[in-house]
């Protein structure tokens, strides 16, 4: 050690590095951290898990309106027969980008984004395991989203079907450079769902608060746990598979080269053991917003949680084992087709089991239909039909009939939108008044829960119907008199009543935000009488989330606090939520700086793949700007200078100990975290 | 899930109470803000997060270098586009004795391990130094093996045999390569004295990346080479 001594630490009174100390480490100041708590500066630099998980969501649902944009061009060619609205060529591009973008852009961001706002909360942690990997897991994908989409304007989208079947996706069939972005852009989403993982279940083993045992942990946080086991262990085979792609396509390897003896099955294995774990990537954290707002609206505690949490990582083992469900057409022999279909039929049983328990978690509560249950009911009684329907495809024969007709097309919609996407409107919903300090209006939000129930119903239930008389999906039209003219019609319709009820829930955000703005009305700690960790702290969530390390004795815990068994076994309210909400000082709180390097390495990374895609010269910046990224991220302090000390260069743990209790007791109010 | 006996309940909460308390006694905020530099943070699996962190790291990678091995065991006699397949040009002595260098390497890094928790640093820079230095022998061997093979006709795009054995070989390459700029970086940082004894730690989880390396080049050199 050449620093700073323990002994200047424990016994340097103002806890302020020697001055020249940050010199010598900071030529120029470039390793000096941003300080910035509010402005667009304090945005592209933060490492708040609550920020990132708001940047999160923003973005997710941008992409979310490029994707529904899509799907209306979609229902719009298809709303009559011989439709003239885009050409074959559009549409391929168009379909292929909606559900690309649908699944990677905005459903699997916006579980990312509940699970990065709530999961330290739920656990009472102050942060996640590793906040700057937090914000470089985020500002990546947003890069990996805008390397998608820019294919729109440099030559077009990828045409393949968001699965990219080989040998469509070689460039003999698929000449344009569509099918590039998507390699690329899906590789950086890759890496970023890959830092998230490993951030998140590092955080959830290790950053517990005291008392917190896995099995105390709320259901939500239970879900997410299982998802990000699962984005794991799918996305490296999705990357090898992108990786096999890459070198076909741009270094003329002959991995799915058929006239070379490849063999296309190869892409599709690896593509759905990334593929179906996905399914239940994206459904997961659905499952778990439900599971927290059934309780809390139904006034009984979640039935069966121990049933709730295995049947989740049942369901995350199981998803592993049914993979070649999607390929029953592709020829991969009776023996596999038969193994796969049992195996398909078995997943259903955890997942029943889940339906069951909200069920009878509803049963004999005291019901209160706002906003957030009116969607969790709605993700029950929808997820149940493309559950069925799902169950239909896992009887191979019937499937052979069904596969690649609107039939498969209304059951994953059924399952990802009637499923992931209520789940998480309810969400925002429920935790809206935690993030923002409002509530959402409750009266605009059921009557834009009717209409998207009737336009979901409208779009995707007939869908059913034209499958099972044959019409095939992806293909950019059809004939008059084949009998799909009146479904398809009432499929469109239904389409633009989903639209409008996004443009009332949007028109719902400024209208709430306005009202409060004209009229400012304090929001409680706890505004739906609520049971986990986060309603226990104020709303909007101050950024050092916890005034003091909560203490969890149950599970429940908030909950137990405020009701209690009296002498006749009855449960009465013992203390209301203010009472027992976090009171304290902040001061000693010590919170990570902010940092640039994690969008220094985002910047570089696209520019590297923009690179690989039109001229290896691009890379080259690019890779400068990733290792220089890296090497200011290694170099930088771990504070700002002034703040505290420089932690770093830590002595042995014993002593380091002694300074760190010092700097608690001892630290000014000023040092306190910044408050917004 | 309710408290029913109180008495056990109170002393449950007594317990509780002053672990948070040792906690809060040992920086509380600090612990819980900043985990990302600091070995000594207090955690409910008793791992530290860095460490957590690379074995869960280490878990997905072992996915990645699943599906390469899988296409390299679909492709491996695939030569309908021509030229040599993999097994009709290896040189099974050259890479024996490349991979017994790669694995004194494992040898040389736990003895780096240990010598840093001994606070041995002029040891810790002299196996660290020597890890480097056998995993560049181990690649060496590689790129020279890799020439041959193109010289006697196998590239990378002669068909996809070959395509798959160099994504496989060359994958493990690229680990390797960057396991060594890892291991000379932990060199500088020894030499500018940020790798106290007390952060031994960081030592040994680049040793855990350069295991998992070595550990995987094993598999793949039986399944690649050895098994017919």
């Amino acid at each position: 050690m050449t620093t700073t001594s323990p002994e200047t630490i424990s016994a340097g009174g103002p806890l302020a590095l020697p001055s020249g100390e940050e010199t010598r480490r900071n030529p120029l100041g470039v390793f000096a951290r941003p300080t910035a708590t509010e402005g667009w500066r304090s945005w592209i630099t933060t490492v708040d898990h609550k920020r990132i998980g708001i940047m999160y969501g923003v973005s997710s649902i941008f992409f979310l309106v490029i994707g529904g944009i899509e799907a209306l061009l979609i229902r719009a060619q298809l709303a009559a027969p011989d439709g003239q609205v885009l050409s074959a060529d559009a549409y391929n591009q168009v379909f292929t980008m909606h559900g690309t973008t649908m699944i990677f852009l905005a459903v699997m961001p916006l579980g990312a984004a509940f699970m990065n706002y709530l999961i330290p909360l739920q656990i009472g942690a102050r942060d996640v395991a590793f906040p700057r990997l937090n914000a470089l897991s985020f500002w990546v994908f947003l890069g990996g989203g805008i390397v998608l989409n820019s294919s729109w304007l440099l030559g077009g989208g990828a045409d393949g079907g968001w699965f990219n079947y080989a040998p469509n996706n070689g460039v003999t069939y698929s000449p344009s450079r569509g099918i590039d972005f998507w390699n690329m852009g899906l590789m950086l989403t890759g890496i970023a769902s890959l830092v998230g993982a490993i951030n998140l279940i590092t955080t959830c083993l290790n950053m517990r608060a005291p008392g917190m045992k896995l099995f105390r942990m709320p259901v939500f946080t239970w879900m997410s746990l299982v998802t990000q086991f699962l984005l794991l262990f799918a996305i490296p085979v999705l990357t090898a598979a992108q990786f096999l792609l890459m070198f076909d396509r741009l270094f003329g390897a002959r991995f799915f080269d058929v006239d070379a003896g490849a063999d296309p099955l190869l892409w599709e294995h690896l593509f759905w053991i990334f593929g179906h774990p996905e399914v239940y990537i994206m459904i997961l954290p659905a499952f778990g917003i439900i599971s927290e707002i059934i309780p809390v609206f139904s006034r009984k505690p979640i039935f069966g949680y121990p049933f709730m949490v295995f049947s989740g990582i049942a369901i995350g083992f199981m998803g592993w084992g049914v993979w070649a469900h999607h390929m029953f057409a592709s020829g991969i022999g009776p023996l596999s087709v038969a193994a796969f279909s049992v195996s398909t039929m078995f997943i259903a049983v955890p997942t029943g089991v889940k339906i069951f328990n909200w069920l009878a978690t509803m049963w004999g509560g005291r019901l209160r239909f706002s906003a957030p249950m009116l969607y969790s009911v709605g993700l029950v009684t929808m997820f149940t039909i493309g559950g069925l329907s799902g169950v239909t495809h896992a009887v191979a024969a019937a499937d052979t009939q069904q596969t690649d007709t609107y039939y498969i097309v209304a059951h994953f919609h059924y399952v990802l939108f009637g499923g992931a996407l209520f789940g998480f409107i309810g969400g925002w919903y429920f935790w809206w008044p935690k993030v923002f300090g409002h509530y959402l209006n409750d009266r605009v939000g059921k009557v834009n829960f009717w209409i998207l129930l009737v336009g979901f119903n409208l779009t995707f239930g007939p869908m059913h119907i034209l499958g099972l008389q044959g019409m095939p999906r992806r293909t950019y039209t059809y004939r008059d008199g084949y009998g799909f003219n009146l479904w398809n019609m009432v499929s469109t319709i239904g389409a633009f009543i989903i639209a409008v009820s996004f443009l009332i829930f949007f028109w719902n955000i400024v209208r709430s935000y306005r009202a409060h703005k004209a009229n400012p009305v304090a929001m409680p700690a706890d505004p739906w009488d609520s049971r986990s960790l986060e309603w226990s702290i104020p709303s909007p969530t101050p950024p050092h989330n916890f005034d003091i390390s909560p203490t969890v004795h149950r599970l429940d815990d908030f909950w137990h606090r405020k009701y209690q068994e009296n002498a006749q076994g009855k449960l009465v309210r013992v203390a209301t939520s203010e009472e027992i909400a976090q009171k304290g000082d902040a001061t000693g709180v010590h919170l990570p700086s902010p940092s640039y390097w994690p969008l220094v390495i985002s910047v570089g990374l696209p520019l590297v793949a923009w690179g690989l895609i039109f001229s290896l010269w691009l890379c080259l910046p690019g890779g400068l700007l990733v290792v220089a990224g890296i090497y200011g991220w290694v170099l930088e302090p771990a504070t700002e200078p002034g703040d505290h000390h420089g932690h770093e260069d830590h002595g042995p743990t014993t002593t380091d100990d002694a300074g760190d209790a010092e700097a608690t007791a001892d630290a000014p109010a000023e040092e306190a975290a910044p408050v917004d | 899930m309710t408290d029913l006996s109180l008495s056990k309940g109170d002393a449950d909460a007594a317990a509780l109470e002053q672990a948070s308390e040792a906690r809060a006694a040992h920086g509380a905020g600090v612990a819980y803000a900043d985990g990302e530099d600091h070995d000594h943070t207090l955690t409910n699996t008793g791992i530290s997060n860095p460490k957590l962190a690379m074995w869960v790291f280490l878990g997905s990678e072992c996915l990645l270098f699943g599906g390469l091995i899988s296409t390299f065991l679909l492709y491996k006699r695939n030569n309908l586009a021509g030229g040599p397949t993999p097994q009709e040009l290896y040189d099974i002595e050259l890479t024996s004795i490349s991979s017994f260098v790669l694995l004194m390497s494992s040898l040389t890094m736990v003895l780096a391990v240990s010598a840093i928790q001994r606070g041995e640093h002029q040891r810790l820079r002299l196996w660290l130094v020597t890890t480097a230095i056998l995993g560049a022998v181990f690649i060496s061997g590689q790129v020279y093996e890799f020439q041959v093979f193109v010289k006697e006709g196998m590239g990378f795009t002669t068909n996809s045999a070959s395509s798959a054995f160099f994504a496989l070989t060359g994958f493990h390459g690229v680990h390797v390569t960057l396991g060594i700029v890892m291991l000379l970086s932990a060199v500088m940082m020894s030499l500018r004295g940020r790798i106290p004894q007390a952060r031994a730690e960081a030592v040994e989880i680049v040793g855990l990346y350069w295991h998992f390396v070595d550990v995987v080049w094993v598999l793949i050199f039986t399944i690649v080479y050895l098994i017919p």
